[in-house]
């Protein structure tokens, strides 16, 4: 069981108050009827699924209902923090995205 | 009798308090303060059961958590519980216990007949023998039976179980000297401390080793300082026969506190309860776990009288027990000296067998002075006797090598100790991923004493090798002032030196496994893991086979399996098998460690959470209206629904068919409060809802609703339902009953991530109104009885409008929409009015025979009409026009709505799609299974190509025969009379191992027309 902090309510909570979202700044292709196949079907179907840092999205589904991103350890379970949607990508940004 | 009592002042039982058990049908007698161990020891019982594999006789080993042998079954009946080590049972007045090993009787085990073939059952025996399943049958009852230990109790458990959730800044797990002096480093600094410990009393080992002076005081004055001082401290909770037995990520540790189970059964509260759990968060863990004796490896060193030198010390020193008279020991270190000085005082005859050629001299000269016969270089290569030690077999051993370099003495006893060193306990520092590393020089894998500081995991202690009294001490001063640092406070009281009377301890001898001339396999047996029967020989036979990784050999040989997991015997085993592979220990490393660290009953981890407390239910406002007129409820989530409303005389099917005559002909009315329903407002709401459903909204005009269809992104359908549109920047979204939370989750997730422009706010009103669908021919008549403020005439209140008014004397919202097929009415108020309402609605209907039903006609209802169930005629694989719903998608909506993008998908759009059809069989009588097979042809010859399945299956009372409705490949095609040309609409549904002939027809079975809900 994780410890979340959720950037909104400003709280270190259980993480049976939390909503796991997946991957986080995943980008819906700007216009799907013209995005080709291959295009599409990374968008649905392909993640990074990384052993290590991963940003992933996290709702505070019995708190505020807000989503935020979690910076998160796969292999050890280490957080390294936790961020609003706009915060999060200015500092996964800042690391360079997904890299 | 060879194990006795010997008087002293220093055990830690009380003489004045004598206890009478019973064991195995006798009566015994033992003190206040004993385990059942102990007293059975003192009552010079040494067999406690037979072995798993050889039925060999075995008694106890150990003295605490490690024990491999000693499992009995304690109490009878519903308070019984399998499995306990009688090492770990605390003596209390009336105790009952039994063996729980030796079938059919103690005395004669049919196990030791397989003992003397036990050359037909090397390691992987029942891999090997038991791989034709034909064979497998006729020998499972009679292994079963023979390998059992205990049994679960057969009655609902009569305890009850608590958990409590806290938080500490830091949590010390053990309560022996340097636990205690960390804790107390601690807490004087003003530190939130949580001690743990698993025994009755704090002390750990020194309750054991009495005679230790600590800073000039004796040990257990130290101790009783120590103790007293802590318990003085605010901010310090000590926990007592308190187990931790899981550390999980982010420094979760659960515990579990035995409450009762140290007390007379008649003593026992059943208020309150027997065991609390506790999962506790620490900002800091200090890991004080200490070590656990192995024995070594040597012939016959299974049988009862055999113990770890440990054990037969704490059984002199801490509960007044002598194993035996004569008593041989033999040790690979330093740590078996205490005991044996102790035994030969307390009157034994001790012969110490050190297998190093040249032991400890300040040790030696003490022996000496205590009356053991110390013989360096010497072993034990085997022991001798039946059901008991009788004699060990000494023999010289090489100084630089461990194989036998003379002959010894062969020396008579009642009691054997023998040390291998300590294995520090390091499973809780594994159980979230840390690894220990091999010490040479300790002989040991080890934790670091900084353990993981950066997560605020330490170690201090036996746990990190440190395995002398001083130096333990000293770093617990060192690991507390690090504790102190990372949380910015400051120690008090000075760290000065700890002296301590334990000469400095000269490096053990490497030795696992003690030579006895032969190659391996063809001496005595010698056992590495008691419990499960494994042998020296085993290990080597594993990796002969070409067993490599040390996980392999374990699960192949069972080493380490079983309720002490391997405590005693990893080490040994791992040093064996890296003898046999030509490697180094490191290299072949060791297990994995998992929680738990020893057993923890069900009842625990279940705790309050059973019965009425295991899951929350939801009720409607309606719900004693339900209970009053007899309703049957089924879950539905957490929410309770009627399922159908039972008269007198009436089963089932009989209740569901009036129940859907009722609705079709006169009217019903149904409790519709648990759909899922979201309050949506905001400039952009209908923007919203153009994007997250896959019809249009555009046009909806206020006092309008409109069903539809929610897809994923794949296209397929996640949840339908119908929307109202209250005004412009206003709409009341319902979801299907089980949906709800997660539909939420989906559009929140939406807005926030990808639109978060678009001006919208979604609530959840689910349990702010109440829902009663008034549902019929005559539902109008009677909803015009109770509102006088609604136009309620079909020309001018139309299918699909909802009108604002009075209901009942309530504010309302009434829907004009329907699930049934039928001219409806839901009627929507304030919860809190949701009783009145349906009151009101019966009393209404009371002329017309209204008549209440539940979620079993509401099925067969919209069944008949072809209306979709998602989640049962959906499986997250079918699109809008899989189901044949084209006109609840608008392709021509500017934004590419979710989902839209995945119709153009090759699959997707692909031929052979499963499609949503109905099905009449050829007999209207024959009900079909849901999840029926259809398939192409009557005959069933393997392999058989599926073509669908069926997902909805009654018998219409409306039509007087079955319907069903299905998906089947290419099935909207197949539906007559279009499929009729080339009889595609002629399949087969095959359940219950008989086919039936179905004809595939269009879904709506009723008013295909849809006259009946608009008239």
């Amino acid at each position: 069981m994780l410890v979340l902090f959720c950037p909104h309510c400003q709280e270190k909570r259980e993480e049976e108050e939390f909503g796991y979202g997946g991957e986080a700044f995943r980008i819906r292709p700007a216009s799907p009827d013209t995005a080709d196949d291959d295009t599409w079907a990374d968008y649905l179907f392909m993640r990074t699924n990384p052993k290590g840092w991963n940003w992933e999205l996290w709702s505070h589904a019995t708190g505020c209902r807000k989503f935020f991103v979690v910076k998160r350890n796969t292999a050890t379970n280490s957080i390294a923090g936790s961020w609003t949607l706009s915060d999060g990508r200015k500092v996964y940004d800042a690391e360079g995205g997904s890299q | 009798m060879t194990s006795h009592r010997i008087r002293h002042e220093k055990a830690r039982v009380d003489f004045g308090r004598p206890i009478s058990f019973h064991f195995d049908g006798k009566s015994y007698t033992g003190y206040a303060g004993d385990t059942l161990a102990s007293a059975l020891l003192a009552n010079g019982v040494r067999m406690l059961g037979r072995s798993f594999k050889y039925g060999r006789p075995r008694g106890i080993v150990g003295a605490g958590a490690e024990e491999p042998n000693a499992l009995t079954q304690v109490e009878t009946g519903a308070a019984t519980i399998p499995n306990l080590k009688a090492t770990q049972v605390e003596l209390y007045d009336g105790l009952t216990a039994r063996r729980t090993t030796g079938w059919p009787a103690l005395d004669f085990d049919l196990k030791s007949v397989s003992g003397r073939f036990s050359r037909f059952m090397p390691a992987g025996f029942y891999y090997k023998t038991f791989q034709s399943r034909a064979l497998w049958p006729k020998f499972e009852h009679v292994i079963r039976q023979a390998a059992g230990y205990g049994s679960a109790p057969e009655e609902a458990d009569l305890d009850s179980y608590d958990h409590s959730h806290r938080h500490a800044e830091v949590v010390v797990v053990g309560g022996g000297p340097c636990g205690l002096l960390t804790a107390l480093n601690l807490g004087r600094a003003g530190l939130n401390v949580t001690l743990l410990d698993e025994q009755r009393e704090l002390g750990g080992w020194l309750l054991s080793y009495p005679h230790a002076i600590i800073d000039g005081q004796p040990g257990y004055d130290w101790l009783k300082n120590i103790i007293a001082e802590l318990r003085s401290l605010p901010r310090v909770q000590i926990f007592t026969r308190t187990s931790a037995f899981a550390l999980h990520d982010l420094n979760l540790i659960q515990a579990v506190e035995q409450l009762q189970d140290h007390l007379p059964l008649a003593e026992r509260s059943e208020t309150s309860p027997r065991q609390r759990l506790h999962r506790i968060r620490a900002s800091h863990i200090v890991l004080a776990t200490g070590a656990i004796e192995r024995p070594l490896v040597f012939g016959n060193n299974d049988l009862p009288g055999i113990l770890t030198a440990s054990a037969l010390t704490t059984y002199l020193n801490r509960y007044g027990v002598a194993v035996g008279r004569r008593v041989v020991m033999q040790t690979s270190n330093d740590f078996a000296y205490q005991g044996a000085c102790d035994l030969a005082r307390a009157g034994c005859s001790v012969v110490l067998a050190d297998t190093r050629t040249r032991p400890n001299t300040v040790w030696e000269q003490r022996a000496h002075a205590a009356g053991v016969d110390v013989r360096p270089g010497y072993a034990i290569s085997g022991a001798l006797g039946s059901r008991a030690v009788k004699a060990a077999k000494l023999v010289k051993i090489s100084a630089d090598q461990n194989s036998i370099s003379g002959d010894g003495p062969t020396i008579e006893c009642d009691a054997l100790g023998s040390s291998g060193g300590l294995s520090p306990t390091v499973h809780l520092y594994c159980h979230d991923g840390g690894r220990p590393h091999w010490d040479e020089e300790k002989l040991a894998f080890v934790a670091p004493a900084m353990g993981r500081a950066a997560t605020g995991i330490y170690c201090v202690g036996g746990i990190t090798g440190t395995f002398g009294l001083q130096p333990a001490l000293m770093q617990a001063h060192e690991v507390s002032d690090a504790v102190l640092a990372a949380t910015g406070k400051a120690s008090v009281g000075e760290r000065r030196s700890i002296e301590t009377d334990e000469p400095n301890a000269i490096p053990a001898r490497r030795i696992f496994r003690v030579p006895d001339g032969k190659v391996e396999g063809h001496g005595k047996k010698a056992f590495v893991d008691f419990q499960n029967d494994v042998t020296a020989a085993d290990i080597h036979l594993a990796v002969r086979e070409n067993y490599r990784s040390i996980e392999h050999i374990k699960r192949y040989t069972a080493l380490g399996f079983g309720t002490d997991q391997g405590k005693l015997s990893n080490v040994n085993g791992f040093a064996i098998a890296a003898e046999a592979l030509g490697k180094s220990i490191p290299d072949v490393g060791t297990t994995t460690y998992r929680p738990a660290y020893s057993p923890v009953t069900f009842g625990t981890l279940a705790g309050p959470h059973e019965g009425d407390t295991f899951e929350p239910k939801r009720y409607t406002p309606m719900h004693a209206s339900h209970v009053a007129r007899g309703a049957v409820f089924e879950n539905v989530g957490q929410w309770l629904r009627p399922q159908y409303f039972l008269k007198a005389g009436e089963d089932q099917d009989a209740a569901i068919r009036r129940e859907c005559i009722a609705a079709r002909r006169g009217v019903g009315i149904m409790d519709a409060s648990t759909l899922g329903k979201i309050d949506l407002q905001g400039k952009d709401a209908r923007e919203f809802l153009n994007r997250v459903y896959a019809n249009s909204w555009t046009q909806l005009a206020p006092g309008k609703c409109r069903y539809g269809l929610m897809l994923d992104e794949n296209g397929m359908v996640m949840d339908d339902g119908v929307t109202a549109c209250i005004s412009d920047e206003h709409f009341a979204m319902t979801t299907t009953t089980g949906g709800a939370a997660r539909v939420l989750s989906w559009l929140e997730n939406w807005h926030q991530t990808e639109w978060p422009d678009l001006d919208v706010y979604m609530t959840s009103v689910t349990d702010h109104w109440a829902t009663a669908a008034v549902v019929g021919p005559k539902s109008r008549e009677v909803l015009a009885k109770v509102c006088s403020d609604i136009d309620l005439s079909p020309s001018s209140f139309k299918f699909m409008d909802w009108r604002e008014g009075t209901v009942a004397g309530v504010a309302a919202r009434v829907f004009r929409i329907s699930f049934s097929g039928e001219l409806a009415f839901e009627v929507n108020v304030d919860a809190n009015y949701g009783y009145h309402l349906w009151e009101a609605l019966l009393a209404a209907g009371a002329e017309f025979d209204i008549t209440p039903y539940g979620t079993d006609a509401m099925h067969l209802l919209r069944a008949e009409k072809g209306f979709i169930i998602v989640g049962q005629d959906t499986d997250g694989s079918m699109t809008p026009f899989d189901l044949d719903m084209a006109w609840a998608v608008s392709m021509k909506k500017p934004f590419s709505f979710i989902g839209k993008r995945s119709f153009a998908r090759s699959d997707t759009a692909g031929p052979n799609r499963k499609q949503l059809v109905g099905l009449l069989t050829e007999d209207p009588s024959i009900v079909l299974a849901e999840g029926a097979q259809i398939i192409e042809a009557p005959e069933v010859n393997p392999p058989v190509a599926m073509l669908g399945h069926v997902t909805s299956s009654y018998f219409s009372p409306e039509l007087g025969r079955s319907i069903a409705l299905a998906v089947v490949r290419d099935g909207i095609k197949r539906r007559s009379p279009e499929g009729q040309n080339a009889g595609r609409d002629r399949l087969f549904a095959y359940f219950g191992g008989q086919t039936h002939r179905v004809q595939v027809v269009s879904p709506v079975f009723v008013d295909p027309k849809g006259e009946r809900q608009n008239a």
